[in-house]
């Protein structure tokens, strides 16, 4: 994976730069000890680290301002962090950046439930945002299995998904505000409390972007009453085909459970050796989740569980009470720790129409065979976002590049069949050189002239997302 | 008839690449909009290109009529879930709307609290810039986060930053029924206190309207959509919760109806000098049904949205509005159809325009 040639001269200030920064931040916010700025060497996309020049960790809009002004008069490059958990290397430094990290920036603004908003800044967690208001009947929808860790600055960033947004949307269905400072150092407000933001749909374009066009420091999220109740059913497939015509079936039939998962034959061998959930021997699996009281749970189960029969499923498993309920997503969400064990694994994220999943998982198997690298398939099967975890050995010389050849000939078959290359991931660095296959020159280009609006210098984030050969002349103009 | 009738995406690339001056861009025409220049319909570009029910997912062209596309989905048992609103009552004017025009303007209509606006649903776009470039965003499935969203950019420009040619979009199933609780004789304050107190509930309501000048008195109305089952179990547990006002109900027929009202806005009066769309968050709402000088009107999403008739000299924004309003008939000559934005936002969102229509030829004046 290149990276640009980091700027010797800005190195070269090293010491001068981050003078300057102390003049605006405490002096515990600004890191330059070689010892200490490692720990923000690289995100959750790890095989690829380098050290940035510094790091800042601002605690208000007011410094993150301060940070960008000084970094826009010397040119200095600044790649945004959340938590950085990012699996695409979207948080990845160059040597001659500042790394800005927006996790002392944790904290509640407002909380109002008769508008059914949250407003919160950017460094605060996913999952403690919706602890925030669990104990008052509410939550944030949006659920990528990062949760835990992620904040919601990278959240926006990615426009980041999870198991539950076929119901409830992806982050920017749930974003309604921003604060988010400029790289001149402008404070903007963009949106709020009200539904859909007035003029062009700024909001819109920001979030996804990357962090490539400014930092966002505030944002105002809609929460929602927490479901009564929810419950899951299992249902074992002898064959993919059936599995995603059952899926598709359900879709039909009016049904929207909040999310439907699909795990293909290795990952369920792979789980059960794992974490021994319990789950059938079969070529493919489901589980699908429904919301709502006890009685309406049962509505829509009967509906599902109907269909589910006419497609003739190994299994069918309804979860009686909480602890089988707990059962059927065990081995689910032990899926990535299960490969894991096996051996190194890099995991994909391309999405594909719901209709071709038969033909593209035939594809996979059939590509797994040519490599000579063991593939697992987990996803969230409503929306048609895949997740295929292909096996390596790090310590193998060539095999990353084998795998990572493997994964760019199954993105380019999401692509040919009418998906995307990444449907909650993000392109980072990782899918970067990639993005070529899926769009023209044109397209590029009309994304990176919003780019150019904000960041005129390509100051922020620049070796991410577009191609290196097609963002060079921009990023080297200034 | 327009003055350029193109039936391609090619050929809109063609005029907008070989014309000078300012173009307007026209879909049904049903938006009350009027731009300087010559006109370039896209009602030519018709049909749809894909349909995938069960991937919840359509491709059309622009110009293909929302009405043809309401009826294919309904064969399906499927419909736009954003439920746009239908000016054609309120602005005087007799011809269909289009896809295109639906996406160009973020037309959402009362199920948006709920299910999200027309941009939500919106999955890609194809459109030729004010330069005569064909360009294309996003795509046909619903997960998708490759590169810049310019598809919800686009989604709400009133074309001024490109013609869009091909649409890509999610749908959703029906609902096996429907219906609706009726609150009588609410103020506003207590009706937007009652409504947002069944939003933030557990019980999924997909509409929430107050009509404080209904002839038979002040009216609010809250629809529950859903299976059978479900339906009649949460019209129970919500009558509970709003126990304390005098309620009535709408069985399935005549909450449908009720509800086809609103989406035509057949409360306002189309004689009126003026309408207004006003978007604050919900708690807001009844001061700005009270103190903005509307003569008439309604409050949808739960108080979020609120439609006022006005006489032409009112400017509602004259009392300070967090949020904002739009003048969606009246006198643009005198007082600017959109909000008028924020200095920094203004500019940005003015570069970003110039990147894509550098002449400014595209429904000039609008937006701007």
């Amino acid at each position: 994976m290149d990276m640009p040639a980091p700027n010797s001269e800005i190195i070269a200030k090293k010491a001068m730069i981050a003078a300057r920064l102390r003049q605006v931040l405490p002096d515990r916010a600004v890191i330059e000890d070689p010892a200490e700025t490692r720990a923000y060497e690289c995100d959750g996309l790890s095989a690829y680290r380098c050290p940035p020049m510094l790091a800042v960790l601002p605690s208000t809009t007011e410094e993150v301002a301060e940070i960008m002004k000084i970094c826009n008069e010397y040119n200095v490059p600044v790649v945004p962090r959340g938590s950085g958990t990012s699996l695409a290397g979207g948080a990845l430094p160059t040597a001659d950046s500042v790394i800005l990290g927006v996790a002392r920036m944790n904290g509640v603004l407002e909380t109002d439930y008769d508008n059914r908003i949250i407003r919160v800044q950017t460094g605060r967690t996913n999952l403690s945002v919706t602890g925030a208001i669990e104990e008052d009947g509410f939550f944030y929808a949006p659920d990528p299995s990062s949760q835990l860790a992620c904040a919601i600055a990278g959240n926006i960033a990615m426009n980041s998904g999870g198991a539950h947004c076929l119901k409830y949307g992806v982050t920017s269905n749930n974003l309604l505000g921003v604060r988010m400072v400029t790289v001149a150092g402008e404070i903007m407000d963009i949106g709020g409390a009200h539904l859909d933001a007035a003029g062009l749909d700024l909001l819109g374009v920001i979030c996804g972007s990357e962090g490539q066009i400014g930092v966002v420091t505030e944002a105002t999220l809609r929460i929602l009453h927490k479901p009564e109740g929810a419950r899951p059913v299992l249902m074992g497939f002898d064959s993919n085909e059936v599995a995603g015509q059952c899926v598709s079936d359900i879709i039909k039939a009016g049904v929207l459970p909040v999310a439907i998962e699909f795990m293909d034959r290795p990952c369920i061998r792979a789980t059960e050796a794992f974490a021994g959930a319990g789950y059938p021997d079969c070529e493919a699996l489901l589980i699908v989740e429904v919301e709502g009281s006890d009685a309406e749970i049962q509505e829509q189960l009967d509906k599902i569980l109907d269909i589910a029969r006419r497609h003739n499923p190994v299994e069918l498993r309804e979860a009686q009470d909480a602890d089988q309920a707990a059962r059927i997503w065990l081995g689910r969400k032990s899926a990535f720790g299960a490969m894991g064990q096996i051996n190194d694994y890099m995991c994909l994220d391309g999405t594909i129409p719901v209709s071709e999943l038969p033909y593209v998982l035939r594809r996979i198997g059939e590509l797994s065979k040519e490599f000579g690298l063991d593939v697992g398939n987990v996803f969230h099967a409503g929306d048609g976002n895949m997740h295929p975890l292909i096996l390596y050995n790090a310590n193998k010389p060539g095999d990353l590049e084998k795998c990572e050849a493997f994964g760019a000939e199954i993105l380019k078959l999401c692509v040919e069949v009418g998906g995307c290359l990444t449907g909650e991931h993000g392109v980072g660095i990782e899918k970067r050189d990639l993005m070529n296959v899926q769009f023209s020159e044109a397209d590029l280009d009309a994304q990176m002239k919003i780019k150019d609006v904000f960041d005129p210098k390509w100051l922020l984030n620049a070796a991410k997302v577009f191609p290196l050969a097609n963002s060079q002349a921009r990023r080297t103009a200034a | 008839m327009s003055d350029y009738n193109p039936t391609t995406e090619a050929e809109i690339a063609d005029i907008i690449a070989q014309s000078q001056g300012p173009l307007a861009i026209q879909g049904g025409g049903t938006k009350g909009v009027t731009c300087p220049g010559k006109t370039i319909s896209t009602q030519g570009l018709t049909g749809i290109v894909n349909y995938e029910p069960g991937a919840l997912t359509m491709i059309a062209k622009a110009g293909t009529p929302l009405a043809e596309i309401e009826a294919v989905l309904d064969k399906e048992g499927q419909r736009l879930a954003f439920e746009p609103v239908d000016f054609g009552q309120v602005l005087g004017q007799q011809s269909d709307p289009t896809i295109g025009g639906v996406f160009a303007i973020n037309n959402s209509g009362s199920r948006r609290f709920q299910s999200g606006a027309a941009r939500d649903f919106l999955l890609g776009v194809r459109f030729v810039d004010g330069t005569g470039q064909i360009l294309k965003n996003g795509g046909r499935v619903m997960k998708n986060v490759t590169g810049y969203d310019l598809v919800k950019l686009l989604c709400g420009s009133w074309g001024t930053l490109g013609v869009l040619t091909e649409v890509a979009f999610k749908t959703l199933p029906k609902s096996e029924t429907q219906r609706s609780l009726v609150l009588h004789g609410l103020t506003s304050e207590q009706a937007v206190n009652a409504m947002t107190r069944c939003v933030g509930s557990p019980f999924e309501i997909s509409g929430a309207v107050h009509l404080p000048f209904d002839p038979s008195g002040a009216k609010t109305v809250i629809r529950i959509e859903g299976f059978e089952g479900s339906v009649a179990y949460r019209v129970e547990q919500l009558q509970k919760l709003l126990s304390d006002y005098t309620q009535s109900q709408l069985d399935d027929a005549g909450s449908v109806a009720f509800w086809n009202d609103i989406r035509t806005l057949a409360p306002l009066d189309g004689h009126s000098q003026a309408i207004w769309k006003v978007s604050v968050k919900p708690t807001d709402g009844p001061a700005i049904m009270k103190s903005a000088g509307f003569t008439g009107g309604f409050m949808d999403w739960s108080g979020g949205l609120i439609w006022g008739t006005a006489a032409a000299s009112t400017n509602p924004r004259d009392m300070g509005i967090n949020g904002h309003a739009t003048l969606i008939k009246g006198p643009t000559e005198t007082i600017s159809k959109f909000h008028p934005e924020a200095p920094l936002v203004a500019a940005y969102s003015n570069k970003i325009r110039q990147k894509f229509d550098p002449s400014g030829r595209l429904n000039q004046g609008l937006m701007a």
